[in-house]
């Protein structure tokens, strides 16, 4: 691997990112599967002293339901006119989804827009005549990873601990796996483009770590909308996640760290699938390969406690890495709430804690 | 109007040869060569197909064209062309001056950077090279070894790399590469006798004399796979090897397979040096960005700027024979218009 190569790369996309005042509009999936995720950003940017602001009649972007060829794009773009809107009656101008669906929705809307105004024009009139509204477009789109990724040396700086082995010194092996429609789509919109994305490495070599970059690293998540809202074609989503995971084994990955919703889930529920199905673990003595969202793993840098930013609702324990890291957490804790109410254990789990 | 006096911008084989034809007809030629020497890519082309004749002999052959019989400047890097009425004068970085009254331009072609298709990993991942590169080895003379010096056991040459591909911008055909990579993996069977090797192909243009007949050798004599389809990504193992993702489109399945060494069948591009005499001459350019003649089938020499004349790959990609036949062509039709013949204003 010749890294002047990557770098060169690297160079060539770079993307303008608002560094304050940002309209933060969340996911559907990541709200329900990995709350403390979004919790967790918006509590660094505080900690950064940014100002962020979310309006509560913000909705789905219906993107999922546009891949899947159930909502016209003509509905897709008003939705996100009306997003628009409420970012504009907010008073912002500064654009961050959670989310890297909405992010890439966004991304060809916009795109869509530029190339035919008169599409807009046409949104415009819909969104009006629907809900009497207007909006203007957003002056900077990043998303949340490209928020992070621009704060990641600040993140450094005020850091308790870093993503090595405590004990060996040596960096953790991380997996970065971005979501296909962060740079796919639009290469010159993502931190170091489409084939070598920067924005999670970036993150990771700053706060300690050191990237895996193994044959299947483009490969599909798992995800890809239909392999897996088809009910039928769902082997076919677990395939894809198996054929990733056999790809990064001989690396000895330590975590992996990813930007997307659908690929976090994927990534971290389909190894409890496969242990379950052919006894088949990825880490080392029957333990997974954990899985963190960018927040998350920005969280732990910092030193956020482990059950706040929300690893309990993991598939894959966390626990290999937060002593790795010498993260000091009570174990007692993990599955009690916000007042210590008593949130249920996992009946069972196939992986080694 | 000096009728004597010709300038020719490359010394590109193209521009080696048609100072040769202008010379035999008594023109007082001069070119122009940006390097330290004359014979553009063809110095670093070890063998030529379809015979497998060594470059250096063609080039030995244009080379007695020019000697002594047309001034050469080498490392010339022109600042500035005039036209004045219909004589030119172009002024190099040094200072020095050139009048002519015709221009050949023969700015030829560059490679394209295979950095550009990010997808194949060149210049990221160890064994990956680009057609140019394994040249090179070849000319040389070096063994062809991995980048840890093991000898490749399996090794794939991709076409159409930066050629008839739209999400790089370039939609025409390159012509040669496909031709190239027969005459390559021959080469590559000829030094290590037990390797495999694949070409992973959109189509075989065979479109040369004895091109088919080289293809078909390849295959039944010296087992070279070819495989239709065109690559989707390469990524590299841990040991090195490149993993490439291929649909095979004449079986109707993906493919995904490892190789030691893979081979990148880069195409032409527009030369930087055409660009800029194009720019200073106001040259009018075609839809694949290379220079457009006023015709496509009957003026293919001339250009839109009264006096200025194409020859080569300045103008499209061309093999070497059509180069040297185009460069002959463009002599031809200089003179012409030197000697007032209005071969070149004929209507069409």
């Amino acid at each position: 691997m010749i890294i002047e190569g990557k770098q060169k790369i690297w160079k060539d996309y770079q993307k303008e990112i608002s560094d304050d005042k940002y309209f933060y509009v969340r996911s559907c999936v990541r709200q329900n599967f990995f709350p403390g995720a979004e919790t967790t950003f918006l509590r660094i940017l505080k900690e950064l002293g940014k100002e962020v602001h979310e309006n509560p009649c913000h909705t789905t972007c219906t993107g999922i339901g546009y891949h899947s060829d159930i909502i016209p794009v003509d509905t897709l773009m008003t939705v996100v006119a009306r997003q628009f809107a409420l970012m504009t009656e907010s008073g912002y101008e500064n654009l961050v989804p959670s989310c890297i669906t909405s992010f890439g929705i966004y991304t060809e809307v916009m795109d869509t827009w530029h190339h035919f105004p008169g599409t807009e024009a046409k949104v415009r009139e819909y969104l009006k005549k629907a809900t009497g509204r207007e909006f203007q477009i957003p002056k900077n789109l990043a998303h949340a990873s490209d928020v992070i990724f621009k704060f990641r040396k600040e993140i450094a700086q005020k850091a308790k601990y870093r993503l090595t082995n405590q004990k060996t010194g040596e960096p953790l092996n991380v997996v970065e796996h971005i979501g296909c429609h962060y740079a796919k789509m639009f290469p010159s919109k993502g931190v170091g483009g489409a084939e070598y994305p920067y924005v999670l490495v970036g993150m990771v070599e700053e706060w300690g770590g050191k990237v895996i970059d193994y044959p299947e690293r483009r490969h599909c998540c798992g995800f890809g909308f239909r392999q897996y809202l088809v009910q039928a074609n769902r082997g076919y989503s677990m395939a894809c996640s198996h054929k990733k995971f056999e790809s990064m084994e001989p690396y000895k990955p330590d975590m992996i760290i990813s930007n997307c919703p659908g690929c976090h889930i994927f990534l971290d529920k389909w190894q409890y699938a496969i242990s379950e199905m052919e006894n088949k673990t990825y880490g080392p003595n029957g333990e997974g390969i954990p899985v963190f969202t960018f927040e998350e793993v920005a969280g732990l840098v910092l030193g956020y406690d482990p059950w706040d930013i929300g690893l309990q609702v993991h598939q894959v324990p966390c626990e290999p890495v937060l002593k790795k890291m010498g993260i000091l957490y009570d174990p007692e804790k993990k599955y009690k709430g916000l007042h210590g109410e008593d949130l249920g254990k996992p009946v069972k789990s196939a992986f080694k804690q | 109007m000096d009728k004597k006096k010709v300038i020719v911008i490359g010394g590109g084989i193209a521009g080696m040869e048609s100072s040769s034809f202008l010379a035999a007809m008594l023109y007082d030629v001069t070119i122009l060569e940006k390097s330290d020497k004359l014979g553009g890519h063809l110095n670093n082309w070890e063998r030529l197909f379809p015979t497998m004749r060594l470059g250096k002999e063609v080039l030995d052959y244009l080379s007695q064209g020019v000697n002594n019989k047309v001034e050469v400047v080498c490392n010339a890097e022109i600042n500035q062309i005039e036209k004045k009425g219909k004589n030119f004068k172009l002024t190099l970085a040094d200072g020095r001056t050139f009048d002519a009254g015709a221009i050949l331009v023969a700015t030829g072609y560059d490679i394209f950077d295979a950095r550009k298709k990010e997808e194949y990993g060149y210049k990221i991942y160890d064994n990956v090279i680009t057609s140019a590169d394994l040249e090179m080895m070849f000319s040389e003379g070096k063994e062809i070894r991995l980048a840890d010096g093991r000898t490749p056991k399996r090794i794939g040459f991709v076409h159409c790399v930066g050629s008839r591909d739209e999400k790089v911008g370039n939609a025409y055909c390159s012509k040669v590469c496909c031709v190239t990579a027969v005459k390559q993996s021959v080469e590559i069977k000829n030094h290590i006798p037990q390797s495999e090797v694949f070409c992973f192909y959109m189509d075989m243009r065979m479109f040369g004399m004895h091109f088919e007949f080289m293809y078909k050798e390849a295959q039944e004599k010296y087992g070279v796979n070819f495989i239709r389809g065109r690559l989707s990504e390469a990524c590299e193992n841990m040991d090195g090897s490149i993993v490439v993702k291929v649909e095979d489109t004449l079986a109707g399945r993906p493919l995904r397979m490892s190789l030691d060494l893979l081979v990148l069948m880069v195409g032409f591009v527009p030369s930087a040096g055409s660009n800029e005499v194009g720019k200073m001459l106001g040259l009018h350019l075609g839809p694949n960005k290379f220079f457009k003649t006023m015709d496509q089938h009957t003026l293919t020499n001339v250009s839109n700027v009264e006096g200025v004349f194409y020859a080569g790959a300045c103008t499209a990609p061309k093999t070497i024979t059509n180069t040297i036949t185009d460069a002959r062509a463009a002599a031809a039709t200089v003179a012409s218009y030197l000697n007032e013949h209005p071969i070149c204003k004929r209507m069409i």
